[in-house]
């Protein structure tokens, strides 16, 4: 398939690996995927079969599912319960277990959870059931908020009353400082997102090279982009001049999409937000502005359970790229795809969903 | 409170367990510990293949098929990949009231065609009508009985490494089609459904004398599914080769837009057969010569090593495991 088929070509992806052996010997690099969708193409394709033993890739944070925390899940099933609601969200929330349940579970129970591909959608179903109140769950990072930003305002301009967002989008940028500022992990690079950076551009990561003195580059989600970024990271790590670079230029401009940044700024302001594994980080989500608030959900009062968190599961840690799935204790023996203990197991774009699946 | 999730009817692990743990363990008889999709049963000397099966496809007319014909081909199928030739089959309507009778006989006719290609008549039937509401539309049960092919018999106890897998066309076209009309999804496309009944050319297979060790079709789950049905607790492994799998450019190009992975989309068309080695090429030019098997293609074969385990040799080169389809990746595809 045309433009496809390009990216996965096997002998441009040998003739990368034979240029990243020529140069990258020696003494360990780590570089981090922010993306879950970059770990998950990375493992579909056997990626680190290409790699040098000493050029290690690490999981980050960049998985939206994973990184809400309980409480946020556990106010959406509180929500669920509510005969009134319809709660629509993208299928990989179904299953991520908040302190009891899931909306999975809840859905089978009669509670009428909706599945939906756009956030335009549930506009639709607003206005097809004025009768109830529908609320859409706002995950995501920078890829996703701008849809869910224009929903809200198409939803205020046309007076549509039963329409509400339970934000709890997240940005990229403010966690990969928090990354960075923990000192946790060693990390030499960045492999940076390939979808998020079309909304936001690739000047929002400059100080990562700045300040951090860190290699970046912005990939596409191909094994030939991730190993020709591979191979332009361990070159400025080698050479110690850290720059973001873009490999992804047939999708990513400098700027961004403007259209969609002034949508998300116009809809949403920047507040400190929790997530999981990483605590509270400042001005890393997004709240819905005032202006709007008559269509933020987290004005609506509900009763939610009391706090539950599975002291076994590290779903943190591995988020924050210190320990890998085969380090935890419930990893394939409790915590199963079709039985998740942990969102990091159930998301598609999940750490451990990942080594589940392609790496027995 | 423990509850039935859409999950459980999906094809994957958890129906799976599901059989496992309610009703092989309620029912407790040894033709279901066999967990075939079809009991092989004697009566009178004779070896009567009998299965059921029943179609909730949403919606019930989609590109290439319809509800009908999908409810005679896939019980159809499912005798025929036990190496029998599917005799009779019997027809249970659940009818919501309010549905057209103009689209009831649209699927009766659909019915007759399906099994009017096949060697199956319909001989007999039952029908409810429920409340608006308590069914969506129509449903439908189909049962049917054949009888064994004299001399064959397929068993995986009988696959060997080296044995070849072979399959009769283009994977994904049925799951991709329905999804094209689904509400909320509908979108442009040229795809139809691969649904036909495949006792016709699984008999032209076992009738020439090759060694062919064992079928099945990948339906629900797709062919990483299935496969992984074929070894999982077995003394061999399977070896797909990604660059040979037949799936069109469209098929592939909706799945990388949805996400979806065409090893995991259903087919209803589709017959997947374990060969042995010496007699994979002449199997393949059977199978390529019939109408239902023109894409007909050689896409991995049986290993020594990694017993149990399904593994893809990528186009880039390198190898990745194919698991079961764990979860439901598309509800109500059939």
């Amino acid at each position: 398939m045309k433009y496809i088929d390009e990216f996965r070509d096997r002998r441009v992806c040998e003739n990368l690996a034979t240029e990243i052996s020529k140069i990258g010997h020696g003494r360990d690099i780590s570089l981090m995927e922010v993306c879950g969708t970059h770990t998950m193409s990375i493992y579909r394709y056997g990626i680190k079969k290409f790699l040098l033993p000493n050029i290690r890739l690490l999981s980050g944070p960049g998985c939206p599912v994973c990184v809400t925390p309980n409480g946020e899940i556990d106010k959406a099933i509180a929500f669920a319960r509510k005969s009134e609601v319809i709660i629509t969200t993208f299928g990989d929330m179904l299953k991520v277990p908040g302190s009891t349940s899931t909306l999975a579970v809840e859905k089978s129970r009669g509670s009428d959870v909706r599945i939906v591909y756009s956030a335009v959608d549930c506009l639709k179903i607003a206005e097809e059931n004025p009768d109830k109140t529908v609320i859409f769950l706002g995950i995501g990072f920078e890829t996703t908020a701008p849809t869910v930003a224009a929903t809200i305002k198409d939803a205020k301009d046309r007076m549509l009353k039963n329409y509400f967002v339970l934000c709890y989008h997240k940005l990229i940028p403010p966690v990969i400082k928090a990354v960075l500022e923990s000192g946790e992990v060693l990390v030499d690079g960045f492999i940076l997102p390939g979808h998020v950076s079309v909304i936001t551009g690739t000047e929002v990561y400059e100080f990562i090279a700045r300040d951090y003195r860190k290699a970046c580059v912005v990939t596409g989600f191909e094994p030939v982009d991730i190993l020709q970024a591979i191979f332009m990271l361990v070159k400025q790590v080698k050479t110690n001049s850290p720059v973001v670079e873009n490999q992804y230029t047939r999708s990513v401009k400098k700027e961004g999409n403007l259209r969609a940044k002034c949508l998300m700024d116009t809809v949403f302001e920047p507040v400190d937000c929790e997530w999981r594994g990483l605590g509270s980080i400042p001005m890393s989500g997004l709240k819905i502005r005032d202006e709007y608030s008559v269509l933020d959900a987290n004005t609506i009062e509900v009763d939610i359970e009391p706090l539950r968190e599975n002291p076994e599961c590290i779903c943190g840690e591995v988020l924050r790229g210190v320990k890998t799935p085969l380090d935890c204790s419930l990893f394939r023996i409790e915590c199963l795809p079709e039985n998740p203990k942990g969102p990091c197991m159930i998301s598609s774009e999940g750490t451990c969903a990942a080594y589940y699946k392609y790496g027995k | 409170m423990d509850t039935i999730m859409l999950e459980h009817g999906s094809g994957g692990r958890m129906m799976h367990s599901l059989i496992r743990d309610v009703f092989v363990k309620g029912f407790d008889s040894p033709h279901l510990r066999k967990y075939e999709d079809s009991a092989v049963l004697e009566i009178m000397d004779k070896k009567i293949v009998f299965t059921t099966d029943s179609y909730v496809v949403d919606p019930i007319f989609f590109p290439g098929g319809d509800i009908g014909m999908l409810s005679v081909a896939g019980t159809v199928n499912d005798i025929a990949v036990m190496g029998a030739i599917p005799n009779f089959i019997s027809c249970g309507l659940i009818l919501e009231e309010g549905f057209s009778r103009e689209d009831l006989q649209k699927i009766v006719d659909s019915m007759k065609q399906a099994a009017d290609k096949s060697s199956c008549t319909i001989v007999t039937g039952d029908t409810k009508v429920v409340e608006r509401g308590k069914v969506d539309k129509i449903f439908i049960n189909t049962s049917a009985i054949g009888t064994m092919i004299n001399g064959v018999s397929l068993s995986k106890e009988s696959i060997k490494p080296g044995d070849k897998i072979l399959i009769n066309g283009f994977m994904g076209d049925h799951g991709i089609a329905v999804l094209s009309k689904r509400e909320g999804m509908e979108f442009g496309t040229s795809i139809k459904s691969d649904v036909q009944p495949l006792d016709m050319l699984i008999k032209e297979l076992l009738s020439n004398g090759l060694t062919i060790r064992f079928m099945r079709d990948p339906t629900r789950g797709g062919i990483a599914t299935t496969l992984n049905e074929i070894c999982d607790g077995m003394g061999f492994g399977i070896e797909l080769f990604e660059e040979m799998i037949p799936v069109r450019d469209e098929v592939r190009g909706y799945c990388e837009l949805l996400g979806l992975d065409p090893l995991y989309v259903a087919n209803e068309g589709k017959v997947i057969a374990v060969v042995g080695r010496e007699d994979s090429d002449k199997a393949l030019e059977i199978m390529k010569r019939h109408p239902d098997g023109e894409a007909a293609a050689f896409i991995g074969e049986i290993t020594e090593e990694n017993a149990g385990t399904v593994s893809l040799r990528t186009t880039i080169g390198s190898h990745r495991i194919v698991d079961m389809l764990s979860g439901a990746q598309l509800p109500r595809i059939c």
